[in-house]
């Protein structure tokens, strides 16, 4: 299985050693050549979401990134992923991938000082470590999407079909459930395609 | 505390690949973040003209940084004087993203650095050697940056920096575990951190280059060495075209690998801010505080 992470900038490299952990291929993908791997799924990692929005113009990986996900190919996106699938930003014009019908909050916990840790349930996983840096929330999630997860009265996790969104970043945890589930929801597609 | 530090320094992990910008205005913070900068920095004069006006040089007016903060959504760092506790309680006050305890600015304490530990704020500190860095580390930075020479435009000092930095890491990979308490004596670090460097063969927290980047050339030269990202100082708001070398330095360090790439960004980015050459100089600022 080879996934394809986002590396234009931010915290990409911790997510590479978690799929590696698990056994999973890597590809790194910094221009369009790049994609030419064959994906069976993408990663968007954190990082500052106005910066990766605007490389993956510059590098011409929006719109062959874009057809994919409109293929069904299975998405993970942590913090600025989760802003860039998002189909709303809460008070700003700009959408991405609008791959995902959540409204998301950016910077929703306030600055650094708001960052934070917690253990709460993530619903078919059970109770993990998230951590939380300058993190958006969900503030509304449309009828058919799946909340996986909530902390503080805040949806922090959702899924909706091929998409998968967490405000929150496991990769800088050790547990790797969360990367696990990704990786057992792409197994399970590909086995009755 | 702990759990504080451990968020500290995964907001630097959040910053990697990423280019931070030195800006004195809210205009130029807009534009810095329309071109691509994963934070800013806001201080009242940019490195070369500090070095131009001379003089005791401080902490900027927290309305000036408050401005820059409400101008933009990407983390807003800004610099206090080595050793000026009061500085930063400041800065912590109106909620500051990273602070920099910098060299750029005039030392406030010529022995101490200060106890970072003590604040909920990251830190991010100069260092030209494994020791200076280790021993920030140890005071409770949660980030390191080359001192490299700030406002010069001249990359020689950054490179020697990381380089040096670099050599002794993996000096310390290659040693017996035997060896590593003499090298904690050496370095006049803790034990603890030596091992860890021995161990994971890097710094425990993130590594930027700082000090003299001018060009996408100078930043994608800092990636190949090693570092993890880059802060351009005087080099965009003092070239001809800011908004434009500032996008080609951000594309420079997510494909610094790619020669092909790198030689389309380099065109026609019109002038780029004049340089002074480590000779000419007669204040290192780098010598400040190790």
């Amino acid at each position: 299985m080879n996934i394809g992470v986002l590396a234009l900038q931010g915290g990409f490299a911790e997510h590479i050693a978690a799929l590696e952990k698990l056994g999973a291929s890597v590809t790194e993908l910094r221009k369009k050549d790049d994609l030419r791997a064959g994906l069976d799924g993408l990663i968007l990692p954190g990082g500052e979401s106005t910066v990766i929005g605007r490389l993956l113009n510059e590098t011409g990986l929006f719109a062959p990134l874009r057809d994919l996900l409109d293929a069904g190919l299975p998405v993970y996106g942590t913090c600025a992923g989760m802003i860039l699938l998002a189909k709303k930003i809460v008070d700003e014009p700009a959408v991405y991938f609008g791959a995902i019908d959540v409204s998301v909050r950016r910077n929703a916990y306030g600055r650094q000082l708001g960052s934070f840790a917690a253990t709460a349930r993530f619903d078919g996983i059970g109770e993990i470590p998230m951590t939380f840096i300058r993190a958006p929330y969900i503030e509304a999630a449309g009828a058919g999407v799946a909340v996986r997860a909530v902390v503080d009265g805040h949806i922090v996790a959702a899924e909706c079909g091929s998409v998968l969104v967490t405000s929150f970043h496991p990769e800088l945890t050790d547990n790797l459930r969360v990367h696990r589930y990704f990786l057992n929801k792409i197994e399970a597609r590909e086995a009755c395609a | 505390m702990n759990d504080r530090y451990e968020l500290n320094k995964n907001l630097a992990q959040m910053l990697k690949g990423g280019v931070i910008m030195d800006v004195t205005t809210p205009a130029q913070a807009k534009i810095a973040e329309e071109a691509g900068a994963c934070a800013v920095m806001a201080l009242e004069r940019i490195p070369a003209d500090i070095r131009a006006a001379g003089g005791v040089s401080r902490m900027s007016d927290p309305k000036m940084v408050k401005g820059i903060q409400e101008a933009v959504s990407i983390p807003v760092m800004a610099k206090v004087r080595i050793g000026h506790i009061v500085e930063a309680q400041i800065l912590q006050a109106i909620e500051i993203d990273y602070i920099d305890e910098s060299e750029v600015l005039s030392p406030a304490d010529d022995t101490f650095h200060i106890d970072k530990t003590k604040f909920d704020v990251p830190f991010v500190c100069g260092a030209r050697d494994l020791g200076e860095a280790l021993r920030r580390i140890a005071e409770g930075a949660a980030m390191i940056r080359t001192k490299g020479e700030p406002g010069t435009g001249d990359i020689v000092q950054a490179v020697r920096h990381m380089r040096l930095m670099n050599q002794q890491i993996r000096r310390l990979q290659s040693m017996r575990e035997d060896e590593l308490f003499d090298a904690a004596k050496e370095l006049q670090v803790p034990y603890e951190l030596v091992r860890s460097v021995h161990q994971n063969g890097r710094l425990p927290v993130v590594n930027f280059a700082a000090g003299g980047v001018a060009t996408p050339a100078d930043a994608a030269l800092m990636m190949q060495l090693g570092a993890e990202g880059v802060f351009v100082g005087s080099g965009i708001f003092k070239s001809g075209d800011p908004a434009k070398r500032a996008r080609a330095i951000v594309q420079a360090v997510t494909n610094y690998n790619d020669p092909a790439i790198l030689a389309a960004l380099s065109e026609d980015l019109g002038e780029a801010m004049v340089g002074i050459n480590e000779q000419e100089i007669k204040l290192l600022m780098a010598e400040r505080g190790v």
